[in-house]
């Protein structure tokens, strides 16, 4: 980003400040000459840090967003929000069923969705919220963990959730169920485990091991490829 | 969406994209010919950021004193501490624990589940919140030879091929057999893998592997391990205490020269605070943030080469840390996700690396550093790349060749977050390709220890990204992943009987930095230059100007 683009004007916590066009919400305030601390992270779009709202001018929407990803445009007000709030419920996963009953036990308020959408409008990774809660009071474990699983835990839904349902805490409550219980086994995986549990591969990397540079380079350039 | 003069550039990748197809589906990848070592040796040499002059330069102070590293690692190695031992008193403890795992990536926490689970009370300090880290933003896939035409034999081959021979053989050894042990026990844990219906894992091949063992969930593979992990501690809150926000800014030795504690600095309030540990498991992750070479980097905005500065300075050696690897595949457009990871899966799937003209010019899974070298010689010496309007270079990665080759859908279902990404910017991967070229990810070396984790500092032990000899000089795809739990469990196990063993702690101790900061200012080193510095420095020099009052300690913290 250099000075001697287009700049727009934006609010950043009520401050006017004017920043190069086509910045993120990130970028805006490093050029303001914020040094980021909270409302940060990956910069990527992957952690799920730096959940921001913001209001576009001349509309009263308060929209919620990812700085890192966010594009400021003229007439931008934006707050970033340091830190959720949310309650996390502690379980110890090896005592859980995947079913119902936990859910009921574990996130009670997910049954009072009252399927307004709100938490889905807020999300910034498009992840279809609601249809995810209402598949955790159905008991569909397996559809909530494959709705939920792109969630970033920025905390948006949470925060404008009506209901007061922490939908990101009990996705990966969901997540875990099915990845632990109800996800197909695969006893190739076992079978490997014993394998080398058995010491069957010890002698043939030992065997690498004990090579000298020059017939570990002929051995490695004369391996057979085998991928798809 | 792009700009008209590089759609037309794309028509000429949309031209040879049948003939390619039709390729791919009678040759797989090999639709262009694998380098010879001759060949990986000539392009590395001429085009690998590494060997550019003033790449490297010799480091001055320290336990690796007269060797060459990479010039901004030498270069942040020569520098004074945030604090003056003075100022401590050190029979005040704050904290303290059995097992202090500094940093909470995926390796940290990993240790600490370890830790916990063998009896031992742990304490994680943070610079910024659990699971911030490199670990999170992984998105390919996490390596294991667990398949039945593979064996931890041909991993270890790919593996030691892939790092040029110069990685350290026990560790080799370690990282392939606990390979499919620990995919086993993060899917006890809860992660979710990608898998065939009938169950078995579904894997790909990445640059430079022999096997197809690359085990992915979706293109947030790094997440979904690492929020599981982080679900996991939040759920043990009696054994596993964390503090966010607290860097570790020095390690405390005691008269015996064990590791045995840490000053920590809250970002916030600026309290400085002590803690004593048994163990120390030093788990910080990487350096891009010190963009290397001026490059753009994939990596997280922590990390800042930190666990290699406290280490150093406590006399800990260094191994390859004259090494760092450019991942073939960053976003050179649009503006705002300049250096980006593009996942290496993208070419796992079947995205074909095509110049301006839409010709091959590379095969596509070579090793990163080969492969990264050959899209820089396509851009500078062939002159055969994209300039965008900021003036940067890229080549193509033919994204909308998969669905071609593997059935409409394939990138919808196994590249959500890479659609997301681009789509934010009105590109659709689906239909257009992406324009990429190589950017800062990796610390292929770090802080040197053996199979147990340990360094030569009895108490420290350093897991992932921030050790050093398991990758030699460039690691493969997905085996970071995998280093992160393999070498996290390690740590974690080792560094918990160490200190249920009962260690017995001499007087705690700040001395080695005085010790340390002669050997700098015999250098005439500015006082001013200060490490670890925490947080890269973003703000403009106009900013800074008006500033008139501010401390910049590394950075404004």
């Amino acid at each position: 980003m250099t000075e001697n683009r287009m700049m727009v004007r934006v609010q950043i916590m009520g401050e006017s400040y004017e920043v190069p066009e086509g910045s993120t919400i990130i970028m805006a305030m490093e050029y303001a000459g914020y040094q980021l601390k909270r409302g940060i992270g990956c910069r990527e779009g992957f952690c799920g840090a730096c959940a921001t709202l913001y209001r576009e001018k001349n509309d009263y929407k308060i929209k919620g967003g990812l700085a890192c990803q966010t594009v400021v445009n003229d007439g931008m007000v934006i707050a970033q929000i340091p830190f959720v709030p949310a309650e996390k419920p502690v379980y110890d996963i090896n005592e859980l069923t995947p079913d119902i009953n936990t859910i009921k036990a574990i996130f009670p308020t997910v049954f009072r969705c009252v399927a307004c959408n709100t938490c889905t409008k807020a999300c910034p990774q498009d992840i279809e919220v609601m249809d995810y809660i209402q598949a955790l009071k159905r008991g569909n474990i397996e559809r909530a963990a494959d709705l939920s699983f792109d969630c970033i835990r920025c905390g948006l839904c949470a925060l404008r959730c009506p209901a007061e349902i922490v939908q990101y805490n009990a996705a990966i409550l969901a997540q875990r169920l099915y990845g632990k219980y109800l996800s197909k086994k695969n006893p190739q995986l076992d079978k490997r485990v014993k394998e080398i549990e058995d010491g069957k591969y010890i002698e043939e990397i030992n065997e690498l091991m004990d090579m000298d540079r020059e017939k570990l380079t002929e051995t490695y350039y004369n391996r057979e490829i085998k991928i798809s | 969406m792009y700009p008209d003069y590089m759609l037309e550039s794309i028509k000429k990748v949309e031209e040879t994209r049948p003939g390619r197809l039709e390729k791919s589906k009678k040759y797989g990848k090999e639709v262009f010919p694998h380098m010879t070592d001759k060949e990986r040796g000539e392009v590395l040499s001429k085009f690998h950021p590494d060997y550019k002059e003033g790449a490297r330069k010799e480091v001055r102070v320290g336990p690796n004193k007269g060797e060459i590293l990479t010039t901004e690692i030498s270069d942040l190695l020569e520098s004074y501490s945030r604090i003056n031992p003075k100022d401590f008193n050190l029979d005040k403890i704050d904290y303290e624990t059995d097992v202090l795992v500094i940093g909470a990536g995926s390796a940290g926490m990993a240790s600490a589940l370890v830790a916990a689970k063998n009896g031992s009370n742990v304490l994680i300090v943070t610079k910024l919140r659990l699971g911030d880290s490199n670990s999170m933003m992984a998105e390919g896939g996490i390596q294991a030879a667990d398949q039945r035409d593979d064996s931890p034999t041909m991993h270890y081959l790919d593996v030691i091929g892939g790092g040029h021979f110069d990685n350290k053989p026990e560790l080799v050894h370690a990282l392939v057999s606990d390979g499919p042990e620990s995919i086993k026990w993060l899917e006890e844990l809860g992660v979710i893998f990608d898998k065939n219906p009938d169950g078995s894992m579904l894997v790909k091949s990445g640059g430079g592997t022999s096997r197809n063992r690359m085990h992915s969930c979706r293109d947030y593979t790094g997440a979904g391990i690492c929020r599981v992990l982080r679900d996991e501690v939040y759920n043990l809150p009696d054994k596993i205490k964390y503090i966010e926000y607290s860097p570790v800014v020095e390690l405390i030795l005691d008269d015996n020269g064990q590791a045995v504690g840490a000053v920590i600095y809250h970002l916030e309030t600026k309290q400085y605070s002590i803690i004593k540990a048994k163990s120390i498991i030093m788990s910080t992750g990487g350096f891009g943030r010190l963009h290397i070479r001026g490059f753009e980097t994939t990596n997280h905005y922590g990390a800042t080469a930190d666990g290699i500065i406290l280490g150093y300075r406590v006399g800990a050696k260094l191994l390859f840390m004259d090494s760092v690897q450019y991942h073939p595949t960053g976003a050179v457009y649009p503006e705002q996700i300049v250096g980006f990871l593009c996942t290496e899966k993208i070419r796992a799937l079947g995205a074909q690396p095509v110049n301006a003209d839409g010709e091959l010019f590379v095969y596509a899974m070579e090793p990163r550093d080969v492969e990264a070298s050959a899209f820089i010689r396509e851009c500078t010496e062939w002159k055969n790349g994209i300039t965008t309007p900021s003036g940067l270079c890229g080549i193509w990665l033919d994204s909308p060749l998969i669905d071609q080759i593997e059935g409409q859908g394939t990138i919808d279902k196994n590249l959500p977050g890479m659609v997301r990404q681009f789509g934010r910017f009105d590109i659709d991967i689906r239909k257009y390709p992406m324009l990429v070229y190589p950017t800062l990810h990796y610390q292929n070396g770090g802080i040197e220890i053996n199979d147990k984790c340990e360094t030569n500092i009895p108490g420290l032990y350093v897991a992932g990204e921030t050790s050093g000899g398991v990758h030699g000089r460039n690691r493969l795809m997905g085996n970071s992943q995998l280093d992160l739990i393999v070498f996290g469990r390690r740590a974690g196990l080792n560094a918990s009987k160490r200190a249920n063993n009962g260690v017995k702690i001499g007087k705690l101790s700040l001395e080695h930095i005085y010790d340390y900061e002669k050997e700098v200012a015999d250098l005439d080193i500015n006082r001013k230059k200060i490490a670890p510095i925490l947080l890269p420095d973003y703000i403009p020099e106009h900013v800074k100007q008006k500033q008139i009052t501010a401390e910049y300690f590394g950075t404004l913290i």
